[in-house]
This record gives structure tokens, sequence and C-alpha cells, in this order.
């Protein structure tokens, strides 16, 4: 972990983005004085039962040096682990001890519309002082999360894990189970991370394009390659550095509230089956994670059963989790290696035999650049150097050939897109969207290793949704000059809600017509992600849509109330958001 | 309202297929009472802003898996109160873009022409607004021994027009040597193709006099901190206005190289050359003021924003 990217990401700081080897809350808590907790294995708060009680308050923590304020669940960061059983009821008593409103939503829990802890759409937030008390009957088993879902609070350590377990037991035996909950902390406030974004949106990317890059290309391809290929993208003014808005510039990336080199270290003993629960529960950051020289074995996505599948690494969206097996045969350590999707820095934990070893935590990868496909979707090659990127693609769309012998495939005119006007609230648009949900995404492409992506999700059990009644298609646009995020051009403010009705089955389209990734996460019901032919893959709750990119799920309405839906990209949230109201 | 011409379609297609959801939604919609059921309500601009589909229905895809363990939720208790989408976004704190401003220094600089003089010269801007309306400032101006030259103050109104380009109204008082005009002001701002950020104003002032400015700059990346930001602007005038040193036509060209280096996004101190071209006075200073027909500047300054 010396040289960090070639490419010109300055990691100035290397400490702030490491971290503190003793930071957090011990540090906040006055504990940093004792030696013996560092390295060792973190305490983690573990609930469970029938009956929480939980307290959201501020507490000091120090992750880089600096003190700063993080908003916690009894004195934790992340929030205690919740464990639940499915089928029994739960009661959570939750006191809101900020001097701002508070509240916590249970992400990817079915429950009753006014359990779901959405301010203006569940109830009316819990006042400074004020408490809630949630009560709902656990129906689902898998792992899921917490989180505030008020202001800025998730940015500032508001997260915690769920695990249910299911009534029958688990379906496949492990020695050690560990939650992994992956975040983002900044020392700067949520909102000036969000006011620097809307003044310059390209305020934490450090990997913008530089000369020597270009002369790099010229060495290597030519000087007309090298300019053909800046061409387009200049034109357009779309930035294919542009992966993640903030970064490691401000970030340092926690694993179960530990820094790099607060190092948490979980426990095993050679030949252990360890079940690993992934959560990302960051702001802002999707994670590539893997655990350099052992496969994983992924076994749910979003607390739902998979059919096992072997990986070297996958990437996870903000608010997904995935399950993982591993089976660390030898007696030595092995690093748990999360990075950025745009490699600006990593979070970092230790499988090991015994608390206080190490083991070598791998480079972080190139930085990548977004590609055409990125751009274009499936029209992908040819010339663009006439004309945008719209009429002439149209033609392209409907000669895409059509999926003969599909019975119950999606409508083919789904296919060519609604039209989209460009203008303030959107920068760009794409005739016609890739369905490849094989792609495990920019930077992953072809790395060499096996990485999960959508095609490989197979849920064990049969959908909810045994037919479509109905499909609705949203866009999912932005102006990243602008910084500003909406659901088809239009913001929640003015959209009104999308009405769903009982008992109704609907198919949601997702095209994504910006050049960013957009974990989005629909409250209430599950989103039964489809293959491009229609087929049922597997049951979520979030679903990332990777830029150019056109994803459906169905939605079975059978949770009356109103819920939201939106980006779970924290400063996406507010723009690219809806009410569904199900009645 | 493409729905509605494709219900019958889709209920002809029905008559092989299984109703009972259709039928169960047909029935709450026929209900009274059922007040927020989407069939009785006026449909809303967005139901046809979202491509929204009746699907001829498909047999149930014959799923071999078994059974799913999922249980529908109760519906809640209680129900909210109703809320105009302000005050939910109020409640939920997410105003997407609640008002912002900012204040950016872009040039603050001292200079030596090569004519030997100094003068301190600034360019800065501020904003406030939400991100599609807002309230711009403008200023740029030289002060010199003879004092304040060339200045210029605009305040213009600024609406989010395109994708990247806002237009802007507002007026123009000039500060300096000569009569202080005032102009109303009309112009475009944006990011042009690749990567320029452009502005192009047209003012009409007092006594039929008409002007236009144009400016565009660039940034380019030699790393992310060092960056060498090319500069030209353009002042047009209808008529000549000698006490100011400006001719009609092309009055003044400047043309910069600022290379800058950001220690963070919000400071970069740079140093920079800097080439003035004034038209219509003999090549000296120009008929009643102190500025030079033909400048080359070297200057040293900083730029920053909050």
């Amino acid at each position: 972990m010396d040289k960090q990217d070639p490419r010109g990401i300055q990691l100035p700081r290397r400490r702030f983005v490491q971290g503190l080897a003793l930071g957090g809350i011990a540090a906040g808590l006055g504990l940093w004085r004792d030696g013996a907790l560092a390295q060792a294995v973190a305490p983690r708060s573990e609930l469970s039962g029938n009956h929480f009680e939980l307290d959201i308050a501020e507490l000091p923590v120090n992750f880089t040096g600096q003190r700063r304020l993080a908003t916690v669940v009894n004195g934790q960061l992340p929030a205690p682990l919740l464990r639940w059983r499915q089928g029994e009821p739960v009661t959570l008593r939750v006191r809101n001890r900020l001097a701002v409103p508070s509240s916590i939503h249970w992400h990817g829990i079915v429950l009753p519309a006014d359990m779901d802890g959405v301010p203006g759409l569940s109830f009316d937030g819990i006042p400074p002082g004020g408490e809630y008390v949630y009560r709902f009957t656990v129906n689902q088993s898998g792992t899921y999360w917490y989180h505030g879902h008020a202001g800025f609070q998730e940015q500032t350590g508001l997260y915690g894990p769920i695990v249910i377990e299911p009534r029958e037991g688990e379906r496949h035996a492990a020695q050690r189970d560990y939650t992994i909950v992956l975040s983002d902390w900044s020392d700067t406030r949520p909102e000036t991370l969000y006011a620097n974004l809307r003044k310059q949106s390209g305020y934490y990317n450090q990997g913008k394009p530089t000369v020597g890059d270009f002369l790099q290309d010229v060495g290597r391809e030519g000087v007309a390659p090298a300019l053909a290929q800046r061409q387009m993208w200049n034109r357009m003014r779309m930035d294919r550095s542009d992966l993640a808005d903030v970064s490691g510039a401000t970030y340092t990336y926690l694993l179960n509230g530990q820094t790099p080199a607060g190092n948490w270290t979980g426990l095993f003993d050679a030949g252990d089956k360890v079940r690993l629960r992934f959560i990302n529960g960051a702001s802002m950051t999707f994670f590539d994670v893997r655990i350099p020289g052992l496969k994983m074995t992924v076994v749910a996505a979003d607390g739902q059963a998979i059919e096992p599948v072997s990986v070297d690494e996958f990437r996870i969206g903000n608010g997904e989790t995935y399950d993982v097996i591993v089976e660390p045969t030898a007696d030595r350590a092995w690093s748990i290696f999360a990075q950025s999707m745009d490699r600006s820095g990593f979070a970092r934990a230790t499988l090991a035999p015994r608390a206080g070893m190490d083991a070598a935590v791998p480079a972080l990868d190139p930085r990548p650049l977004l590609d055409m496909s990125d751009m274009m979707g499936a029209m992908q090659h040819g010339d663009m150097g006439h004309g945008g990127m719209s009429h002439d693609m149209a033609g392209m769309a409907m000669e895409m050939p059509g999926m003969p012998g599909m019975p119950a495939m999606p409508m083919p005119h789904d296919q060519a897109a609604p039209p989209l006007k460009t203008g303030p609230e959107v920068d760009m648009r794409v005739a016609t969207p890739r369905n490849n949900l094989d792609d495990p995404g920019v930077g992953l492409r072809g790395n060499g290793r096996r990485v999960l992506s959508y095609a490989d999700l197979r849920s064990v059990n049969a959908p909810i949704s045994p037919r479509v009644d109905r499909e609705i298609t949203l866009r999912l646009t932005g102006n990243m000059e602008r910084y500003r995020w909406s659901f088809d051009g239009v913001l929640a403010s003015e959209a009104g809600p999308l009405r769903l009705r009982h008992g109704e089955h609907v198919r949601i389209v997702l095209v994504n017509d910006t050049m960013m990734s957009h974990p989005i996460h629909l409250h209430g019901m599950w989103s039964e992600l489809e293959s491009p032919q229609g087929e049922f893959l597997a049951r979520k709750h979030t679903v990332v849509i990777q830029p150019a990119q056109r994803v459906s799920y169905r939605v079975s309405a059978d949770a009356p109330g109103r819920w939201a839906f939106h980006c779970h990209l924290l400063f996406h949230m507010a723009g690219m958001f809806r009410e569904v109201v199900v009645a | 309202m493409s729905r509605l011409k494709l219900l019958p379609a889709a209920l002809a297609l029905l008559t092989a297929l299984p109703v009972s959801a259709w039928a169960q939604s047909m029935n709450m919609a026929d209900m009274p009472g059922t007040s927020t059921s989407a069939a009785q309500e006026p449909r809303a601009d967005h139901d046809d802003a979202h491509a929204d589909h009746a699907v001829a229905s498909q047999p149930p895809v014959q799923d071999t898996r078994p059974p799913n363990d999922h249980v529908p939720p109760p519906p809640p208790s209680s129900s909210m109160h109703a809320m105009t989408p302000a005050e939910m976004t109020d409640a939920m704190e997410m105003n997407p873009s609640p008002p912002l401003g900012m204040l950016l220094i872009d040039r603050l600089e001292r200079g030596r022409s090569t004519n030997g003089d100094y003068a301190t010269r600034w360019e800065a801007e501020g904003w406030w607004g939400n991100g599609i309306d807002r309230l711009w400032l403008k200023t740029e101006g030289e002060r010199n021994g003879a004092g304040t030259q060339d200045g210029r103050v605009d305040v213009l109104w600024s609406h989010a027009w395109t994708s990247f380009w806002d237009w802007q109204l507002g007026l123009r008082q000039d500060v300096g040597q000569g009569p202080n005009r005032q102009w109303a002001a009309f112009g475009v701002q944006g990011l042009a193709p690749y990567w320029f950020e452009t502005q192009a104003t047209f003012y009409v002032g007092e006594q039929g006099r008409t002007a236009a400015r144009f400016e565009a700059s660039y940034d380019l990346r030699f790393t992310q901190r060092l960056i060498l930001a090319p500069k030209l602007e353009l002042n047009f005038y209808g008529k000549d206005d000698p006490q100011r040193g400006i001719s009609s036509g092309l009055s003044d060209v400047e043309a910069g190289l600022r290379l800058r280096y950001e220690f963070s996004r919000k400071f970069a101190p740079y140093v920079g050359i800097n080439w003035t071209r004034r038209f219509g006075g003999e090549d000296g200073v120009m008929d009643g003021t102190s500025l030079h027909a033909r400048e080359t500047t070297w200057l040293a300054g900083v730029r920053f924003w909050f």
C-alpha cells in the first residue's frame, strides 16, 4: 500500500484516508489511551429479542485526528446489530436525543406504512426529545439494515445492521457469522459536502483527465485516436472520470465503524465456514469487495436467498446487502478489501485465527474511466460525429433484434425509450439503453477476476408477482454540471405521487439517462428483478442501474399506504424521489 | 391519455386469462369512498410523463421453484394527514435545491505591465439562489495610480434555460475613468461544448449606446491541482466613448493565461500573463485616459471562493 494510483489520484493525507488506528467511538469516549483496544476485535453491541430501546444521540468521534460529532444509536457507530426472528413481533422504542427531528427507516423490511420511518410519508418524524414506538411483525429473514431518514443524519453515522433468523434455521450452516457494514465518513458536515457539489460538481473528483493522460494516450494510440476518443465526451460535456460525486478526497471509508488503520478483525478457526453479511451503509460510495485468495460464495442478495454463486469480487451499491460464505482453510490472516468504485480509497478488515494478525492489503486498482457503453448504451459503436445522440439512434433501437420465442417477454416497444427532453434537469438521454445485466460495471470489466453481476442472481424460490398487469417506465435523469437529479426530469415536489392499485402487479422499467450508477430503493414492496427477457431473477429492495442501462423489475402492489421510492445516493435522493401510493 | 385507449384492447385480451386482480382493482375503483383510488382521481400530469402501459396480461409464468415466504403487510393503523409536496419536502428535510450562495473571487491580482505600470485588477462574481433562478453580481476592474479604471458591476437575474445554459437579465454600472454609464443587460452564460465556460452579454445604454461583451475560459489540467486557464475577453461598442477609452466596433481584446495551483478547490494562487489591445486610439496612451493601447502584463494573484 505504498503507491496509490499512478494516474494521478492524489491522496495528500495518507493518514486521513487510512484513518487512525484507534479512531471512532473509542477515541470519542476517551478510551483511546487504552492500548489494548488497538487491533482488537471491535466490541460490537448486539441486541436481540422482541423489545428494543434505541436512543439516537450525538457523540464525539475521531476517525482522522479531528474530533467531530457523529449521530449514533445507543452510543454505537454503526448502530447496534438488531437480531430478530422470522415470524415474531418486534417493538422498537426510538428516542430522539438530538436537537433536530430524527427518524429511523428499516431498510428492506416489509411492514405497515406507518412503521416505515419516512417523515412526511409514514409519520411526522421524531421530534427532538420525543420518541416513536415502531411495532410490526417480522415475516421475512436475512440481512437488512436500518438508517436515518431525516436530513443527512445517515452520513454522520446513523446506520446499523439487522439480521433476521429464518424460522427453519439458516439454509447454509456456518460456524462464524459476521455483519460487515461498509460506510463513508467525512469530517466535513454533510450540508457542506452537498453545497460544495452544488457549487462545483467535480469538487471531490480528483481523477479528472489531465494533459499527461492525453499525452500517454497519444504515445500509445497516436494523435488522431486520442483526439477522437476525447472529442465526443468533451463536446457532450460529459466527464469520463465522473465515477463518484464524493470521494476519498474527503471520505475515510469505514468497515464496522473502523478505519482501514483500525482494521476490524473477525476471528475464525481454520476450516470454519464464515458467513459475512455485507451491508453498504455508505451515503455516496459504491464498494468493490474481495478477499484476495478466497472465493466467496454468494448465498443471499438483499436478504433473500439465491442459488449459491462463487465469485472473487462483487460490487455493492448503497443500500444493498450480500451474504457470502468463505472457507479460510489455512491458519493465516486474510484481508477483506473494499475499494471505492472510483478507487480513491478503501475500507479494509481482517479475517484471522487470532486477534492482532494482519494480511497484505492489495493496492487500489487503477482508476477506471467510463466507456462508450456507459454513455451510449446498446449503441456503442460507430461514429457519433454528427448531431449528438438522439434521433438517428431511434432507428437503431427499432432494428434491434427482438427476443423470439419468449412468451413472457416485455413488450418490445419499451426497448425504444419514450421521448425525454433535455433541459436544466436533464443533460443527456440514452436512445438505446443497454440491458446487459451480465455487465459487472465500470472498473470491473475484464479485470481477470470472477465478478458477480445481476445476471448471476437466481432466487431459490418463486416470485411474488406471477404476472404483469401494467408497465411503468421511469427515466433516471440528472444534470451533473448543475448537480441536479430527478426521475423523468421532474422533481418529486412537482410530479405528485406514482399511484398503484392495491393488488395489481406492475413492471417498473428504469432507464438510466445519466453517467452514474444509481441504487434505486422502493420502500414497502419487493423489487423482483427480471432478466432482459422478463424472467424473474431475484427479489431485491435496492436495484442498481448502471449508466445507460435499462433494468426492469416486478412490484406486487400489496402494501397499502404511502411509500418512498428513490435513489439511495444521499445527495441524489431529494431530487430522484417519488412518493408511491398504493390504494 | 394513451392509457384510456389501451384499456379496451387490454380488456379484450383478458378473456382467456385469469382476471382476478383486474376484477379486484376494478371493484375497488367502483367502491364509493375509496377516495385515494387511482381510478377515481383525475389523472395527474405525470401519469403521462411516465410511459405507463397496460400490458396484455401474460399467462402466469410456470415457476417450478418452491413458493416464497412473502407475507403482505397489514394496512397502516394510522394514515398520514394530508400534506402539500412542499410540506412533505420540509418534513423530510429533503429540498433538493435549498437557496445557496457562492462568492468567487476569480482574479485578484497585481501586475506589472511592460510599460512599467503597476496595477491591481479584480474579477469577482457571486450568486444566490436555488439552482434554477439565481441573482448574480459580477464585477471587474482595475486600480492603478490614477484610480479605478475600466470598472463595471453587473447585477443580473439568471434563469436556467437549457442543460448547460442560463439566460440573464439585469443592469450594468460602469465605474472608473470618464462618465459612469448605466446599461440594461441581457445575456447567456454557460458551458459550451468542449468545456468552455462562456458568457455573452448585450447591453443597451443611454443616448442609444450599445455594447456587447464576450468571455470564454478553459481549464487545462496538468495535474489535479496545477491548472492552466486561458481566457479571452472581447468588448464591442456601438459608439465611440473617448473619455472611457472606448471606440466603436471591437473596442478591446484581452487574452490571459493563468497558471494556478489549487491548494484546495477553494484556494488557488496563480501567476500569469495578460495581453490587452485597445483599438481606436493611436499606439500609446488612449486619449483622455491612462489606458494603454497595447499592454502586456505579468501578474500574480489569487483565486478563491466560498
